[in-house]
């Protein structure tokens, strides 16, 4: 399997996803900078986290406007699998491959912490190493997580199992408590509608060994190379 | 020529950052202050073009960068 990892001025967990893959993958995933207006052939691509370009303007908004995010566009529309975190989400939604924004989270600060999230739809793909219902833990790290949709956008995301991940608590109830940001519903991720394109704040990437705390990170990648293959 | 835009979040989107403007105004004593809302005002410096032109350049850049529509209400002032 051969993936691809996008990197802006101000990406930082692009290692860390490097390091997800290739321990899941067997083999590293080729490195693209924002300036290059090519992919090379690739199963996946990943957007990493971090604040490019400073998060000026808006976060996310000059990312989503680089020579490559045309091409993974374009590559996305072709059902080629897109996994972006954090900012990555950001980016993604700037650029209409998913739907709603990102605003800053609701109390002001900036959190990090490790969430526990409701795996909140079926989507073999991206979440076929849990089941549907369980509570798996990622930690967040962001100032601007807050997702925002208009009502028609957000009861559409609802109705079609467009829901990826809603913050919970460890029980898997969905209260306020649990809620980190502030976002509608209780949303840390969603599909767009063909189901190819994942976005989510919490980073996966962040806990895939004992080590550092956690393996639940380590299921999300073992499960999205096996179901690519 | 010059053109002002001035961005700002639409009704309804929540704002954190004029909630925490308008707490502290209380905390000053301003009791005036029913609400309060951020925006952004970003100044272009323009080649010399007719008004409507610009105008017409300057809402391309608005929606394919300058603002976000789906939180985003936006205004533009060209000014010769």
């Amino acid at each position: 399997m051969k993936a691809c990892v996008i990197v802006f001025p101000g990406s930082n967990c692009d290692r860390d996803l490097k390091v997800a893959l290739t321990q899941s993958m067997g083999n590293e995933p080729n490195m693209v900078w924002h300036g290059d207006s090519e992919l090379p052939e690739t199963d996946l691509i990943a957007i990493p986290g971090g604040f490019s370009y400073g998060d000026y303007l808006r976060c996310g908004a000059m990312a989503g406007n680089s020579p490559i995010m045309r091409e993974v566009v374009r590559k996305a529309e072709g059902g080629t699998p897109v996994v972006a975190i954090c900012n990555g989400f950001q980016i993604a939604t700037e650029t209409g491959m998913l739907p709603g924004a990102l605003l800053r989270n609701a109390d002001q600060s900036f959190v990090c912490k490790d969430v526990d999230l409701l795996v909140a739809a079926d989507n073999e793909r991206f979440v076929g190493g849990y089941d549907r219902g369980q509570v798996v833990k990622f930690p967040v790290a962001h100032h601007d997580g807050n997702f925002f949709a208009d009502e028609e956008t957000l009861s559409e995301l609802e109705n079609e199992g467009q829901i990826a991940f809603k913050y919970a608590t460890p029980d898997g109830e969905l209260t306020e408590e649990a809620n980190p940001n502030g976002s509608l519903n209780n949303i840390a991720g969603i599909y767009n509608k063909a189901g190819n394109v994942l976005g989510l704040m919490p980073h996966p990437e962040r806990l895939i060994s004992k080590e550092l705390g956690g393996v639940d990170g380590k299921t999300f990648f073992d499960n999205l190379v096996h179901s690519i293959g | 020529m010059k053109a002002r835009v001035h961005i700002s979040l639409k009704n309804g989107v929540l704002d954190p950052q004029g909630k925490a403007i308008s707490n502290s105004l209380h905390g000053l004593g301003f009791d005036s202050v029913l609400d309060a809302r951020q925006g952004k005002t970003i100044e272009l410096d323009l080649k010399d073009m007719s008004k409507e032109q610009a105008e017409k350049e300057v809402d391309r850049m608005c929606l394919q960068l300058l603002a976000n529509t789906v939180i985003e209400n936006y205004s533009i002032e060209v000014i010769d």
